[in-house]
């Protein structure tokens, strides 16, 4: 097995992780970080995943170098709302949603 | 031709930015015009289309792909773009006065990168460019929904930012494992390698690629985030983001389906539909049941959302189903901008925001009231709307595969929509509890209910002009 298959096998594993605890955590800020992880999970895996037979192969990086700045300006809006629910209400949960 | 078709996305980027730049309120004259002028580039592109010369592409930069990034559009293009302009253009005069009292800070800069991020979203040939929109159409829209600053507004705001995020996080995955098995993201290069052999992990992607995208579309049982955050939002920035963010990821995982992922499609034809029915009938019943205006109008679109994904058991030689597909999100996305539109009058006129208070605004607001009421025609599905004709489309192409049982589903959708219409109709015509007439400034509220009512009839309209539509999407598909 080539590292860059093991680096995107680690991805997936850090991805699955990521997505259950954005699913099922519920402090705000965890959520919040379990995004990031699983954004690094699918990072890992463009790069690792594309160069199998050990090549680099730049345009993933590129995609990735993209891809972290989605992820940042993600994060900055999210911390910003979770900021200011906690202002709002005290706390870092969200409500249970009233939807009708 | 193709020297402007990036003018699409720069002139809303443009005045997004400049927007920003006057500072919170303002942008909304500058909004206006420049829209207009987006809406006639986008006529312009689809009569080039349709006189036959070909999809135009334009190469970023002068670049090209693989290393560049290629725009290029097609019939379906077009009429995404086309419905996003049409759609704006009157909310934005309609958001311009309904903002005018306490504007909340910064619409006109999210509304303009939202718009830039529709149209090159429906103008993207790669797999990644296409990410990076939706990304753009997404975080736009979940500042949107945030933007009147209530707890309830950022909590549904924060469910809408996660569940997004998850979305396109698969589909980020999906990408990345696409990349790695075939080198390319283009969709153009995709199709033929992918047709002519797909290993594992492409079938994994391209499952990755459909849930993500289905999440993002609040496909049943992925809908959750919707109402909240539709339902919640003020409502210029509903009825943007229920007519237009929903059928951005529904066009990609289309353009997906017809193209790269054909033949993986046929496999999994059923899921969708078989979800698409069960939102019919859930949003349905949740729309008869709700209690708040607006609450009724978000849940109508989880089940209008439900018909897009009926079709795709039907896709075949004979595009009806393409057809009955294109023409929903066109009829859906004019009618619900138009029904949110309409009962953001009544909310404002009756002063608060439930199905038992709009009691008497038939005799105060009857253009508000029509206007809602064509919007409904539309939802049911009733000639001559365009609504009607899709619902005709997808009936005729469901009974030539012997599929009663969808047409059954589309038939009890309709009558559900009846229903979810007809009580705020019935509702409106009662006299007001305490008996005394609704007092309503009607010169402050006269551009809001004429906003409403030109989509309503635009909705209406789109089915009267079905042929030159369905001609249209044929074009490059």
């Amino acid at each position: 097995m080539s590292t860059g298959l093991i680096f995107a096998c680690v991805g997936v594993v850090l991805f699955a992780m990521g997505m259950a605890g954005v699913l099922l955590l519920e402090h705000l800020l965890r959520r919040i970080l379990a995004f990031n992880l699983m954004g690094s999970g699918a990072f890992l895996v463009m790069v690792g995943f594309a160069q199998r037979m050990d090549v680099p192969d730049p345009v993933p990086q590129a995609m990735v170098l993209t891809g972290i700045v989605v992820a940042v300006a993600a994060t900055a809006l999210a911390l910003a709302l979770a900021r200011r629910l906690h202002a709002l209400t005290g706390k870092y949960t969200l409500p249970p949603a009233a939807d009708d | 031709m193709t020297e402007w078709l990036p003018w699409l996305i720069l002139l809303p980027l443009l005045w997004a930015t400049a927007a920003f730049l006057l500072g919170p309120g303002r942008g909304a004259r500058l909004a206006i015009g420049t829209t207009a002028v987006q809406l006639a580039l986008a006529f312009a592109l689809a009569f080039e289309l349709g006189s036959g010369s070909g999809a135009p592409v334009h190469r970023v930069g002068g670049w090209g792909a693989p290393l560049g990034i290629d725009l290029v559009a097609d019939g379906l293009s077009a009429l995404i773009l086309i419905l996003t302009q049409l759609v704006a253009l009157p909310l934005f005069v309609y958001a311009r006065i309904y903002f005018a009292a306490a504007a909340p800070a910064w619409f006109w800069p999210l509304a303009g990168f939202l718009v830039a991020g529709m149209n090159a979203l429906v103008l993207s040939a790669d797999l990644f460019n296409l990410y990076v929109t939706l990304e753009i159409v997404g975080l736009a829209a979940v500042g949107l929904v945030a933007m009147g600053g209530t707890a309830g507004q950022l909590a549904a705001a924060l469910r809408y930012l996660l569940a997004t995020l998850v979305g396109s996080g698969m589909y980020l995955l999906g990408v990345a494992l696409v990349y790695g098995s075939y080198g390319t993201v283009s969709i153009a290069t995709l199709t033929p390698l992918v047709s002519a052999g797909a290993p594992l992990a492409v079938w994994f992607a391209g499952g990755l690629l459909l849930i993500g995208l289905m999440v993002k579309t609040a496909l049943f049982p992925f809908h959750g985030w919707l109402p909240p955050a539709h339902g919640g939002a003020p409502a210029p920035v509903s009825a943007l983001v229920s007519a237009l963010v929903v059928k951005a990821s529904f066009y990609l995982i289309l353009r997906l389906w017809l193209g790269p992922f054909a033949a993986m499609a046929e496999v999994a034809a059923a899921l969708p539909a078989v979800l698409g029915a069960a939102a019919i009938l859930w949003g349905s019943w949740r729309a008869v049941r709700a209690q708040r205006l607006k609450a009724l109008v978000a849940w109508s679109t989880v089940a209008q959302v439900g018909y897009l994904f009926l079709i795709f058991p039907l896709l075949g030689a004979d595009q009806l189903a393409l057809h009955a597909g294109g023409m929903q999100v066109l009829a859906h996305g004019l009618a619900k901008a138009a029904m949110f539109a309409s009962v953001g009058v009544l909310i404002q006129a009756t002063g608060r925001d439930a199905v038992a208070g709009v009691a008497g605004v038939a005799a105060c607001l009857p253009l508000t009231l029509f206007a809602f009421g064509l919007a409904g025609v539309t939802l049911m599905g009733l000639p001559p709307s365009g609504g009607f004709l899709a619902k005709w489309l997808l009936i005729e192409a469901a009974l030539l595969r012997g599929r009663w049982d969808m047409v059954i589903v589309v038939f009890a959708g309709g009558l559900l929509a009846a229903t979810y219409v007809f009580r705020v109709l019935q509702q409106a015509f009662l006299a007001t509890p305490g008996g005394e007439a609704l007092r309503v400034d009607r010169r402050r509220l006269a551009t809001l209910e004429w906003t409403a009512f030109a989509l309503a009839v635009a909705s209406i309209l789109v089915g009267l002009r079905g042929m030159e539509i369905l001609r249209l999407l044929g074009v490059g598909a």
